[in-house]
């Protein structure tokens, strides 16, 4: 038994370069940002969206790609100002309206969101992981809570689920 | 995958060589280029400028910043709603301390060299795209017309990326772009709507909530329409609500525009994937729109022009309203508009009816994104989807979704007021 936990590692692609660590939160659905959540809190506000009510402040979210509104952009880098946005975004598509929220936040406040793309696979062992758990070799490792998230400027990014040290043994 | 290359003079901007301002602003057009996997960038020859709305302060900081830096627009450049009526000052409730950074973040649009027009809708002025330009538009409504009914070429640019691209007259050689990006995806067969439900544009706007859903960000090609029955207000409600529901960014109406006329026997736009859309899907789309609203309860106001109205749906108006009686006291209706359509309206007479009977009329702004409404104005009946489909989060009214008839008849008794026939 590690010291740290058991870890399990996916590669991806840079799309934003950073490095950071938090929660992960798996939307169910795309979400607009404008007018989907609140841009001095982080919350998700879409009375439509199933996640109504959650906060993605800090979090690391997993989402295919945004929804409706091109003002989506001011209001992330705008969370990002305020210290409420994600700790790190994982995309399945090449979104520009996110991308852009966290590129004007690094020109503006040298904060650097990282921003991931993720292919089918990888996408699919996260949200099974956020739903039912990790089996893979065949053990359930339990749901691994903590994704650190670097990716870096030559396109390579890595994504690292922690899971907890189990103090029982 | 290959790398981005830039022509000298884009190298040149990248660099310095004009000035600090158009660096940062190429910082953001190369950076954006490789999020999308562009291996080159693409002149453009018009930009549309959503950042201006105030969403905090870092769009003002952004603004400013290149402000500062000396960076002026490079290309004939359009600005979207603000958060502020420049023009009716004292209509707007905003606080303090989102009103003066608001009009900061206008003041450094112009700054910037943009034309203060303050509009949704640039494309109904005289001075539009033509055919297969590229051009780099922000503001969901507007990307989705531009594509769709003037036939230029823009990808679905937000905040920061259209300041950007009308600095540098550049965008990536990305996404809508590219010809073979274009093609219908999914076909959406329309014929079994009547001629009568066609002629109202709230029923164009429920149409847009289906379309948006059923084709997400793909591509839809409406076929089975009467070209007759289609003009431009109507396919802005489409658009717009597409765009609300969904990520549609272009559709295509067979017959009807640009890019389905000039398409011919191309074997890209047959065989697709056929959904066929029925009266009851747009009934369920009104009824979706309306959710949350009591009935029962009188009409506080009533919300038009979201996109902004047009000259010709003043002029719908003005004939709507011929020979009818005053608003109701308790509703209020609310037109908003472009101060250049507006002076358009006034000089032809459509705009002294509405005002006779009670309306109020907004410009450069907004009455969902901007507080406008009394507190208590809370039940409010609208025939724009996207006003529906915005309101409820953005200024916590309860909506009802209607066509213009039933708005108007329900303005007139203070009540909801609802015709069937309208829908069927």
């Amino acid at each position: 038994m590690s010291a740290n936990g058991a870890e399990r590692a996916l590669s991806g692609t840079t799309l934003c370069a950073g490095e950071a660590s938090g929660t992960l939160l798996v939307l169910a659905e795309p979400l607009s940002f404008w007018g989907g959540t609140d841009r001095k809190t982080g919350m998700i506000i879409d009375t439509h969206h199933p996640q109504h009510g959650i906060s993605m402040a800090g979090c690391v979210l997993l989402m295919d790609a945004s929804r409706g509104s091109s003002s989506s952009s001011s209001v992330l880098a705008e969370q990002l100002r305020a210290g409420v946005g994600p700790a790190a975004i994982l995309l399945t598509a090449r979104d520009a309206i996110v991308a852009l929220g966290a590129l004007a936040a690094a020109e503006l406040y040298d904060t650097h969101m990282p921003i991931v793309l993720l292919d089918a696979a990888a996408a699919t062992a996260l949200r099974r992981n956020a739903e039912l758990g990790d089996y893979s070799a065949g053990v359930l490792k339990s749901f691994a809570r903590h994704i650190s998230v670097r990716a870096d400027a030559d396109g390579r990014a890595d994504v690292v689920l922690a899971y907890p040290t189990d103090h029982t043994h | 995958m290959n790398e981005l290359t830039l022509t000298d003079v884009e190298q040149d901007m990248l660099d310095g060589g004009r000035g600090p301002g158009v660096a940062m602003a190429m910082r953001m057009v190369v950076a954006l280029a490789r999020v999308l996997g562009a291996q080159q960038l693409l002149p453009i020859t018009n930009a549309h400028i959503d950042s201006c709305l105030y969403h905090g302060q870092a769009g003002l900081d952004f603004a400013q910043k290149l402000a500062d830096l000396g960076a002026t627009v490079s290309v004939p450049t359009t600005l979207n709603t603000s958060s502020l009526d420049l023009l009716h000052p004292g209509l707007v409730r905003l606080p303090p301390e989102d009103a003066v950074p608001a009009r900061a973040l206008m003041d450094a649009y112009r700054a910037l060299g943009a034309r203060a027009t303050w509009t949704c809708a640039p494309y109904q002025s005289t001075e539009r795209p033509a055919f297969g330009e590229d051009i780099a538009w922000a503001e969901s409504n507007a990307i989705v017309f531009a594509n769709s009914v003037l036939g230029a070429r823009t990808e679905r640019y937000g905040d920061f990326i259209d300041i950007c691209a009308a600095i540098t007259g550049r965008v990536p050689h990305a996404g809508l772009h590219l010809p073979e990006r274009r093609n219908p995806t999914v076909e959406l067969d329309c014929s079994a709507l009547s001629l009568a439900m066609l002629g109202h544009e709230a029923v164009w706007a429920a149409l847009g909530d289906v379309v948006g859903r059923q084709s997400g960000t793909g591509i839809p090609l409406l076929t089975g329409i009467d070209p007759s029955v289609v003009d431009e207000d109507k396919l802005k409600a489409l658009g717009a609500t597409a765009a609300s529901s969904g990520g549609v960014a272009l559709f295509h109406v067979a017959g009807v525009t640009p890019e389905a006329r000039s398409a011919g026997n191309d074997p890209a736009w047959t065989g697709l994937p056929t959904v066929a859309i029925t009266a009851e899907m747009l009934r369920g789309a009104r009824d979706e729109l309306s959710s949350g609203a009591d009935f029962s309860l009188p009409l506080d106001a009533v919300a038009l022009g979201t996109p902004h109205f047009s000259l010709r749906e003043f002029e719908k108006l003005a004939v709507a309203l011929e020979g009818t009686v005053p608003f109701h006291p308790g509703c209020t209706v609310w037109i908003n508009t472009s101060r250049e359509v507006l002076a358009q309206a006034q000089e032809a007479g459509f705009v002294q009816a509405a005002q006779d009977r009670g309306a109020k009329i907004v410009v450069d702004t907004c009455t969902y994104i901007t507080p406008i409404l009394r507190p208590e104005e809370r039940t409010v009946m609208t025939p724009s989807g996207k006003w529906a489909w915005y309101a409820p989060m953005n200024i916590g009214v309860d909506v009802v979704f209607g066509t213009l008839h039933e708005c108007l008849s329900s303005a007139r008794t203070g009540k909801v007021v609802r015709d069937e026939r309208q829908w069927s």
